[in-house]
Parts: structure tokens; sequence; C-alpha cells
């Protein structure tokens, strides 16, 4: 039961990944590449060899992307499996996609707003360390503010609706604008680089993140559906 | 609509998943591996950083 549940989570993964892939392949790469033409244009003196070409970085985008996925996935499948019959929608389809949301917005979206994705030439090398541990900071609260919402929304249950819509989204918003205003702001932008591109990279590199785990949901709750039914599980009858 | 649902799901038992918390490790390592190594871990030096390098920019981590 669990295998079925976390192969099937890897396989939804490695597919959301190669189709996050072929999003960043066709809408982000263009803007990677002007940024690095900046950078080099900036530089004047690129007489190195490059450790892997432009033309492998590009099929290591895919392999990135496939492994992330699958990386992804296999935990997204085992909190399926934990989470299914304790909390959330009944229905694993709904569950699927409730889950990949909810994964979204704490993994992804928590984060990006206050540390947006960047273009090479933009970040000092030199914070690379500090502001890796507040990205992933950020990640852990986005998770835990996640699973807060869901608490709250159980704790209310007696209060019927508004109030518990009303929690949740306290339990949720409190710890991230707490984080979003203490943690400390990261302004690396250098001079004179152009707003359109990193407005640009910034919603393509959004965008790849929206296929990745909408893909992961949807596909998740297919093969869930698809496993369900050859297992010979009752389906629900109306009475 | 709660009379067109599924019957009731049992939650699969603590100790079951248990097992399989120990997958939840390695596929960490998997996405650390893809998002954030820069030779620390993978003793590649700065291979994996290179080649992974647009999917880092992309996927929004901090890359350099």
């Amino acid at each position: 039961m669990i295998r079925t549940l976390f192969v099937r989570g890897l396989l939804a993964g490695i597919i959301a990944g190669l189709a996050a892939g072929a999003f960043a392949f066709l809408f982000g790469e263009p803007h990677i590449d002007s940024a690095i033409a900046l950078e080099e244009a900036a530089a004047h003196t690129h007489t190195e060899a490059p450790l892997v070409s432009r033309g492998g970085q590009v099929g290591g985008l895919f392999l990135a992307t496939a492994l992330y996925g699958a990386a992804l996935g296999g935990l997204f499948g085992l909190a399926f499996a934990l989470v299914r019959g304790r909390t959330g929608p009944r229905s694993g389809t709904a569950l699927s996609v409730a889950l990949a949301a909810a994964g979204f917005v704490g993994v992804v979206l928590v984060p990006f707003v206050k540390y947006p994705a960047n273009p090479p030439a933009v970040g000092d090398p030199a914070t690379i360390g500090s502001r890796t541990s507040l990205y992933l900071v950020l990640v852990l609260i986005g998770l835990l503010a996640v699973a807060a919402a869901a608490v709250a929304y159980r704790l209310f249950e007696v209060n019927g609706g508004p109030v518990r819509w009303l929690a949740a989204g306290l339990g949720f918003l409190v710890p991230v604008g707490a984080a979003w205003g203490l943690l400390p702001t990261v302004s690396e932008v250098p001079e004179g680089f152009p707003a359109d591109l990193l407005w640009n990279f910034r919603v393509s590199s959004l965008g790849t993140q929206v296929v990745l785990w909408g893909v992961l949901g949807v596909s998740y709750a297919f093969l869930w559906y698809r496993a369900e039914r050859v297992a010979g599980v009752p389906q629900a009858v109306p009475v | 609509m709660s009379q067109l649902s599924a019957p009731h799901v049992q939650p699969i038992p603590l100790r079951n998943l248990a097992w399989w918390a120990l997958a939840v490790p390695v596929l960490l390592l998997v996405a650390y591996l893809v998002t954030f190594d820069q030779g620390a871990i993978s003793q590649a030096g700065d291979y994996l950083h290179e080649l992974m390098h647009d999917g880092r920019h992309l996927l929004g981590v901090p890359c350099h």
C-alpha cells in the first residue's frame, strides 16, 4: 500500500520535473542567456574554459528538474500516505491536488515573496552562504505555517465555515508575516541591471515551479485514481 | 454532498510508515545535490553546480 503510494509519487515527480524543465527551457532559458551576456560584457576578461559548456548546462536543466521532481514526488507520496484519512479532503484525488497546492505555497511562494529567484549576474557570491540559510529558514517556516493552518482549521471544526477559514488564515499569515517582516532584506541587484529582464526572469522561474507542483498534484491524483480502481476498492455509491 | 462521498478512510498506521521514513533523508540528499551542492558533500567540486546551474536559477534557489 505505502509502496504503491511512494512509487507513484516518484513517477508523478519525474513527469512533473520534465514538464517543468520543458517550461523552463522555453520561457526561462532566453532570460538566462541575456543575463549571462550582460555578465560577460561586464567582466571583459573571460578566458578560462567553462567546466560545463552552455549546451551541457541546458541539458543539465532537464536533469536537474527531473531529479528534483523525483525527490519531491517521493516525499509527496509519503506525505500523502501520512495525511490521508487523518486530515484534508476525503477524496484521494482532491487530497493530492490540495497537498500540491499547500506544498507550493509553503516551499515556493513563501520564500519567493521575500527572496525571489535571481538570474546570473545578480547576487554577491560572498553572501551565498547566508542567503542560502535565510532561504531554507523561510522554506521551513512556510511548511510549518501551512501545517499550522491545517491544525487551526481542524481545531475550530465545531465553529463552522467562516470561523474555521479565518483561523486557518491567521495560523498561516501570522508566522509568515512575522518572518517576512523580521528576516533581513537582501538587495544585491547590480546598478544598471535591466529591470524588465529581472522581472521576466522571476516570472519564468515562478512559472517553472507552478508547472512543477501543478503537474505533480494532477498526475499523482490520476495515478492514484487508476491504482485504486485496479485494486478494486469499492467506489463511492450514492445512498 | 456528504452522501456521495467515499466511505471514511482508515489512516495508515504510523508504525507501518516508520520504515518508509528512512527514505526521507535519501530524497532530501538528492534534492540537496541538485539545488545546493558546491562540492562540500559530493566531493565533485563545482561540477554539480555548473551542470545543474540553469535548473538552480529557474527553480529559484540561491545559486551564486
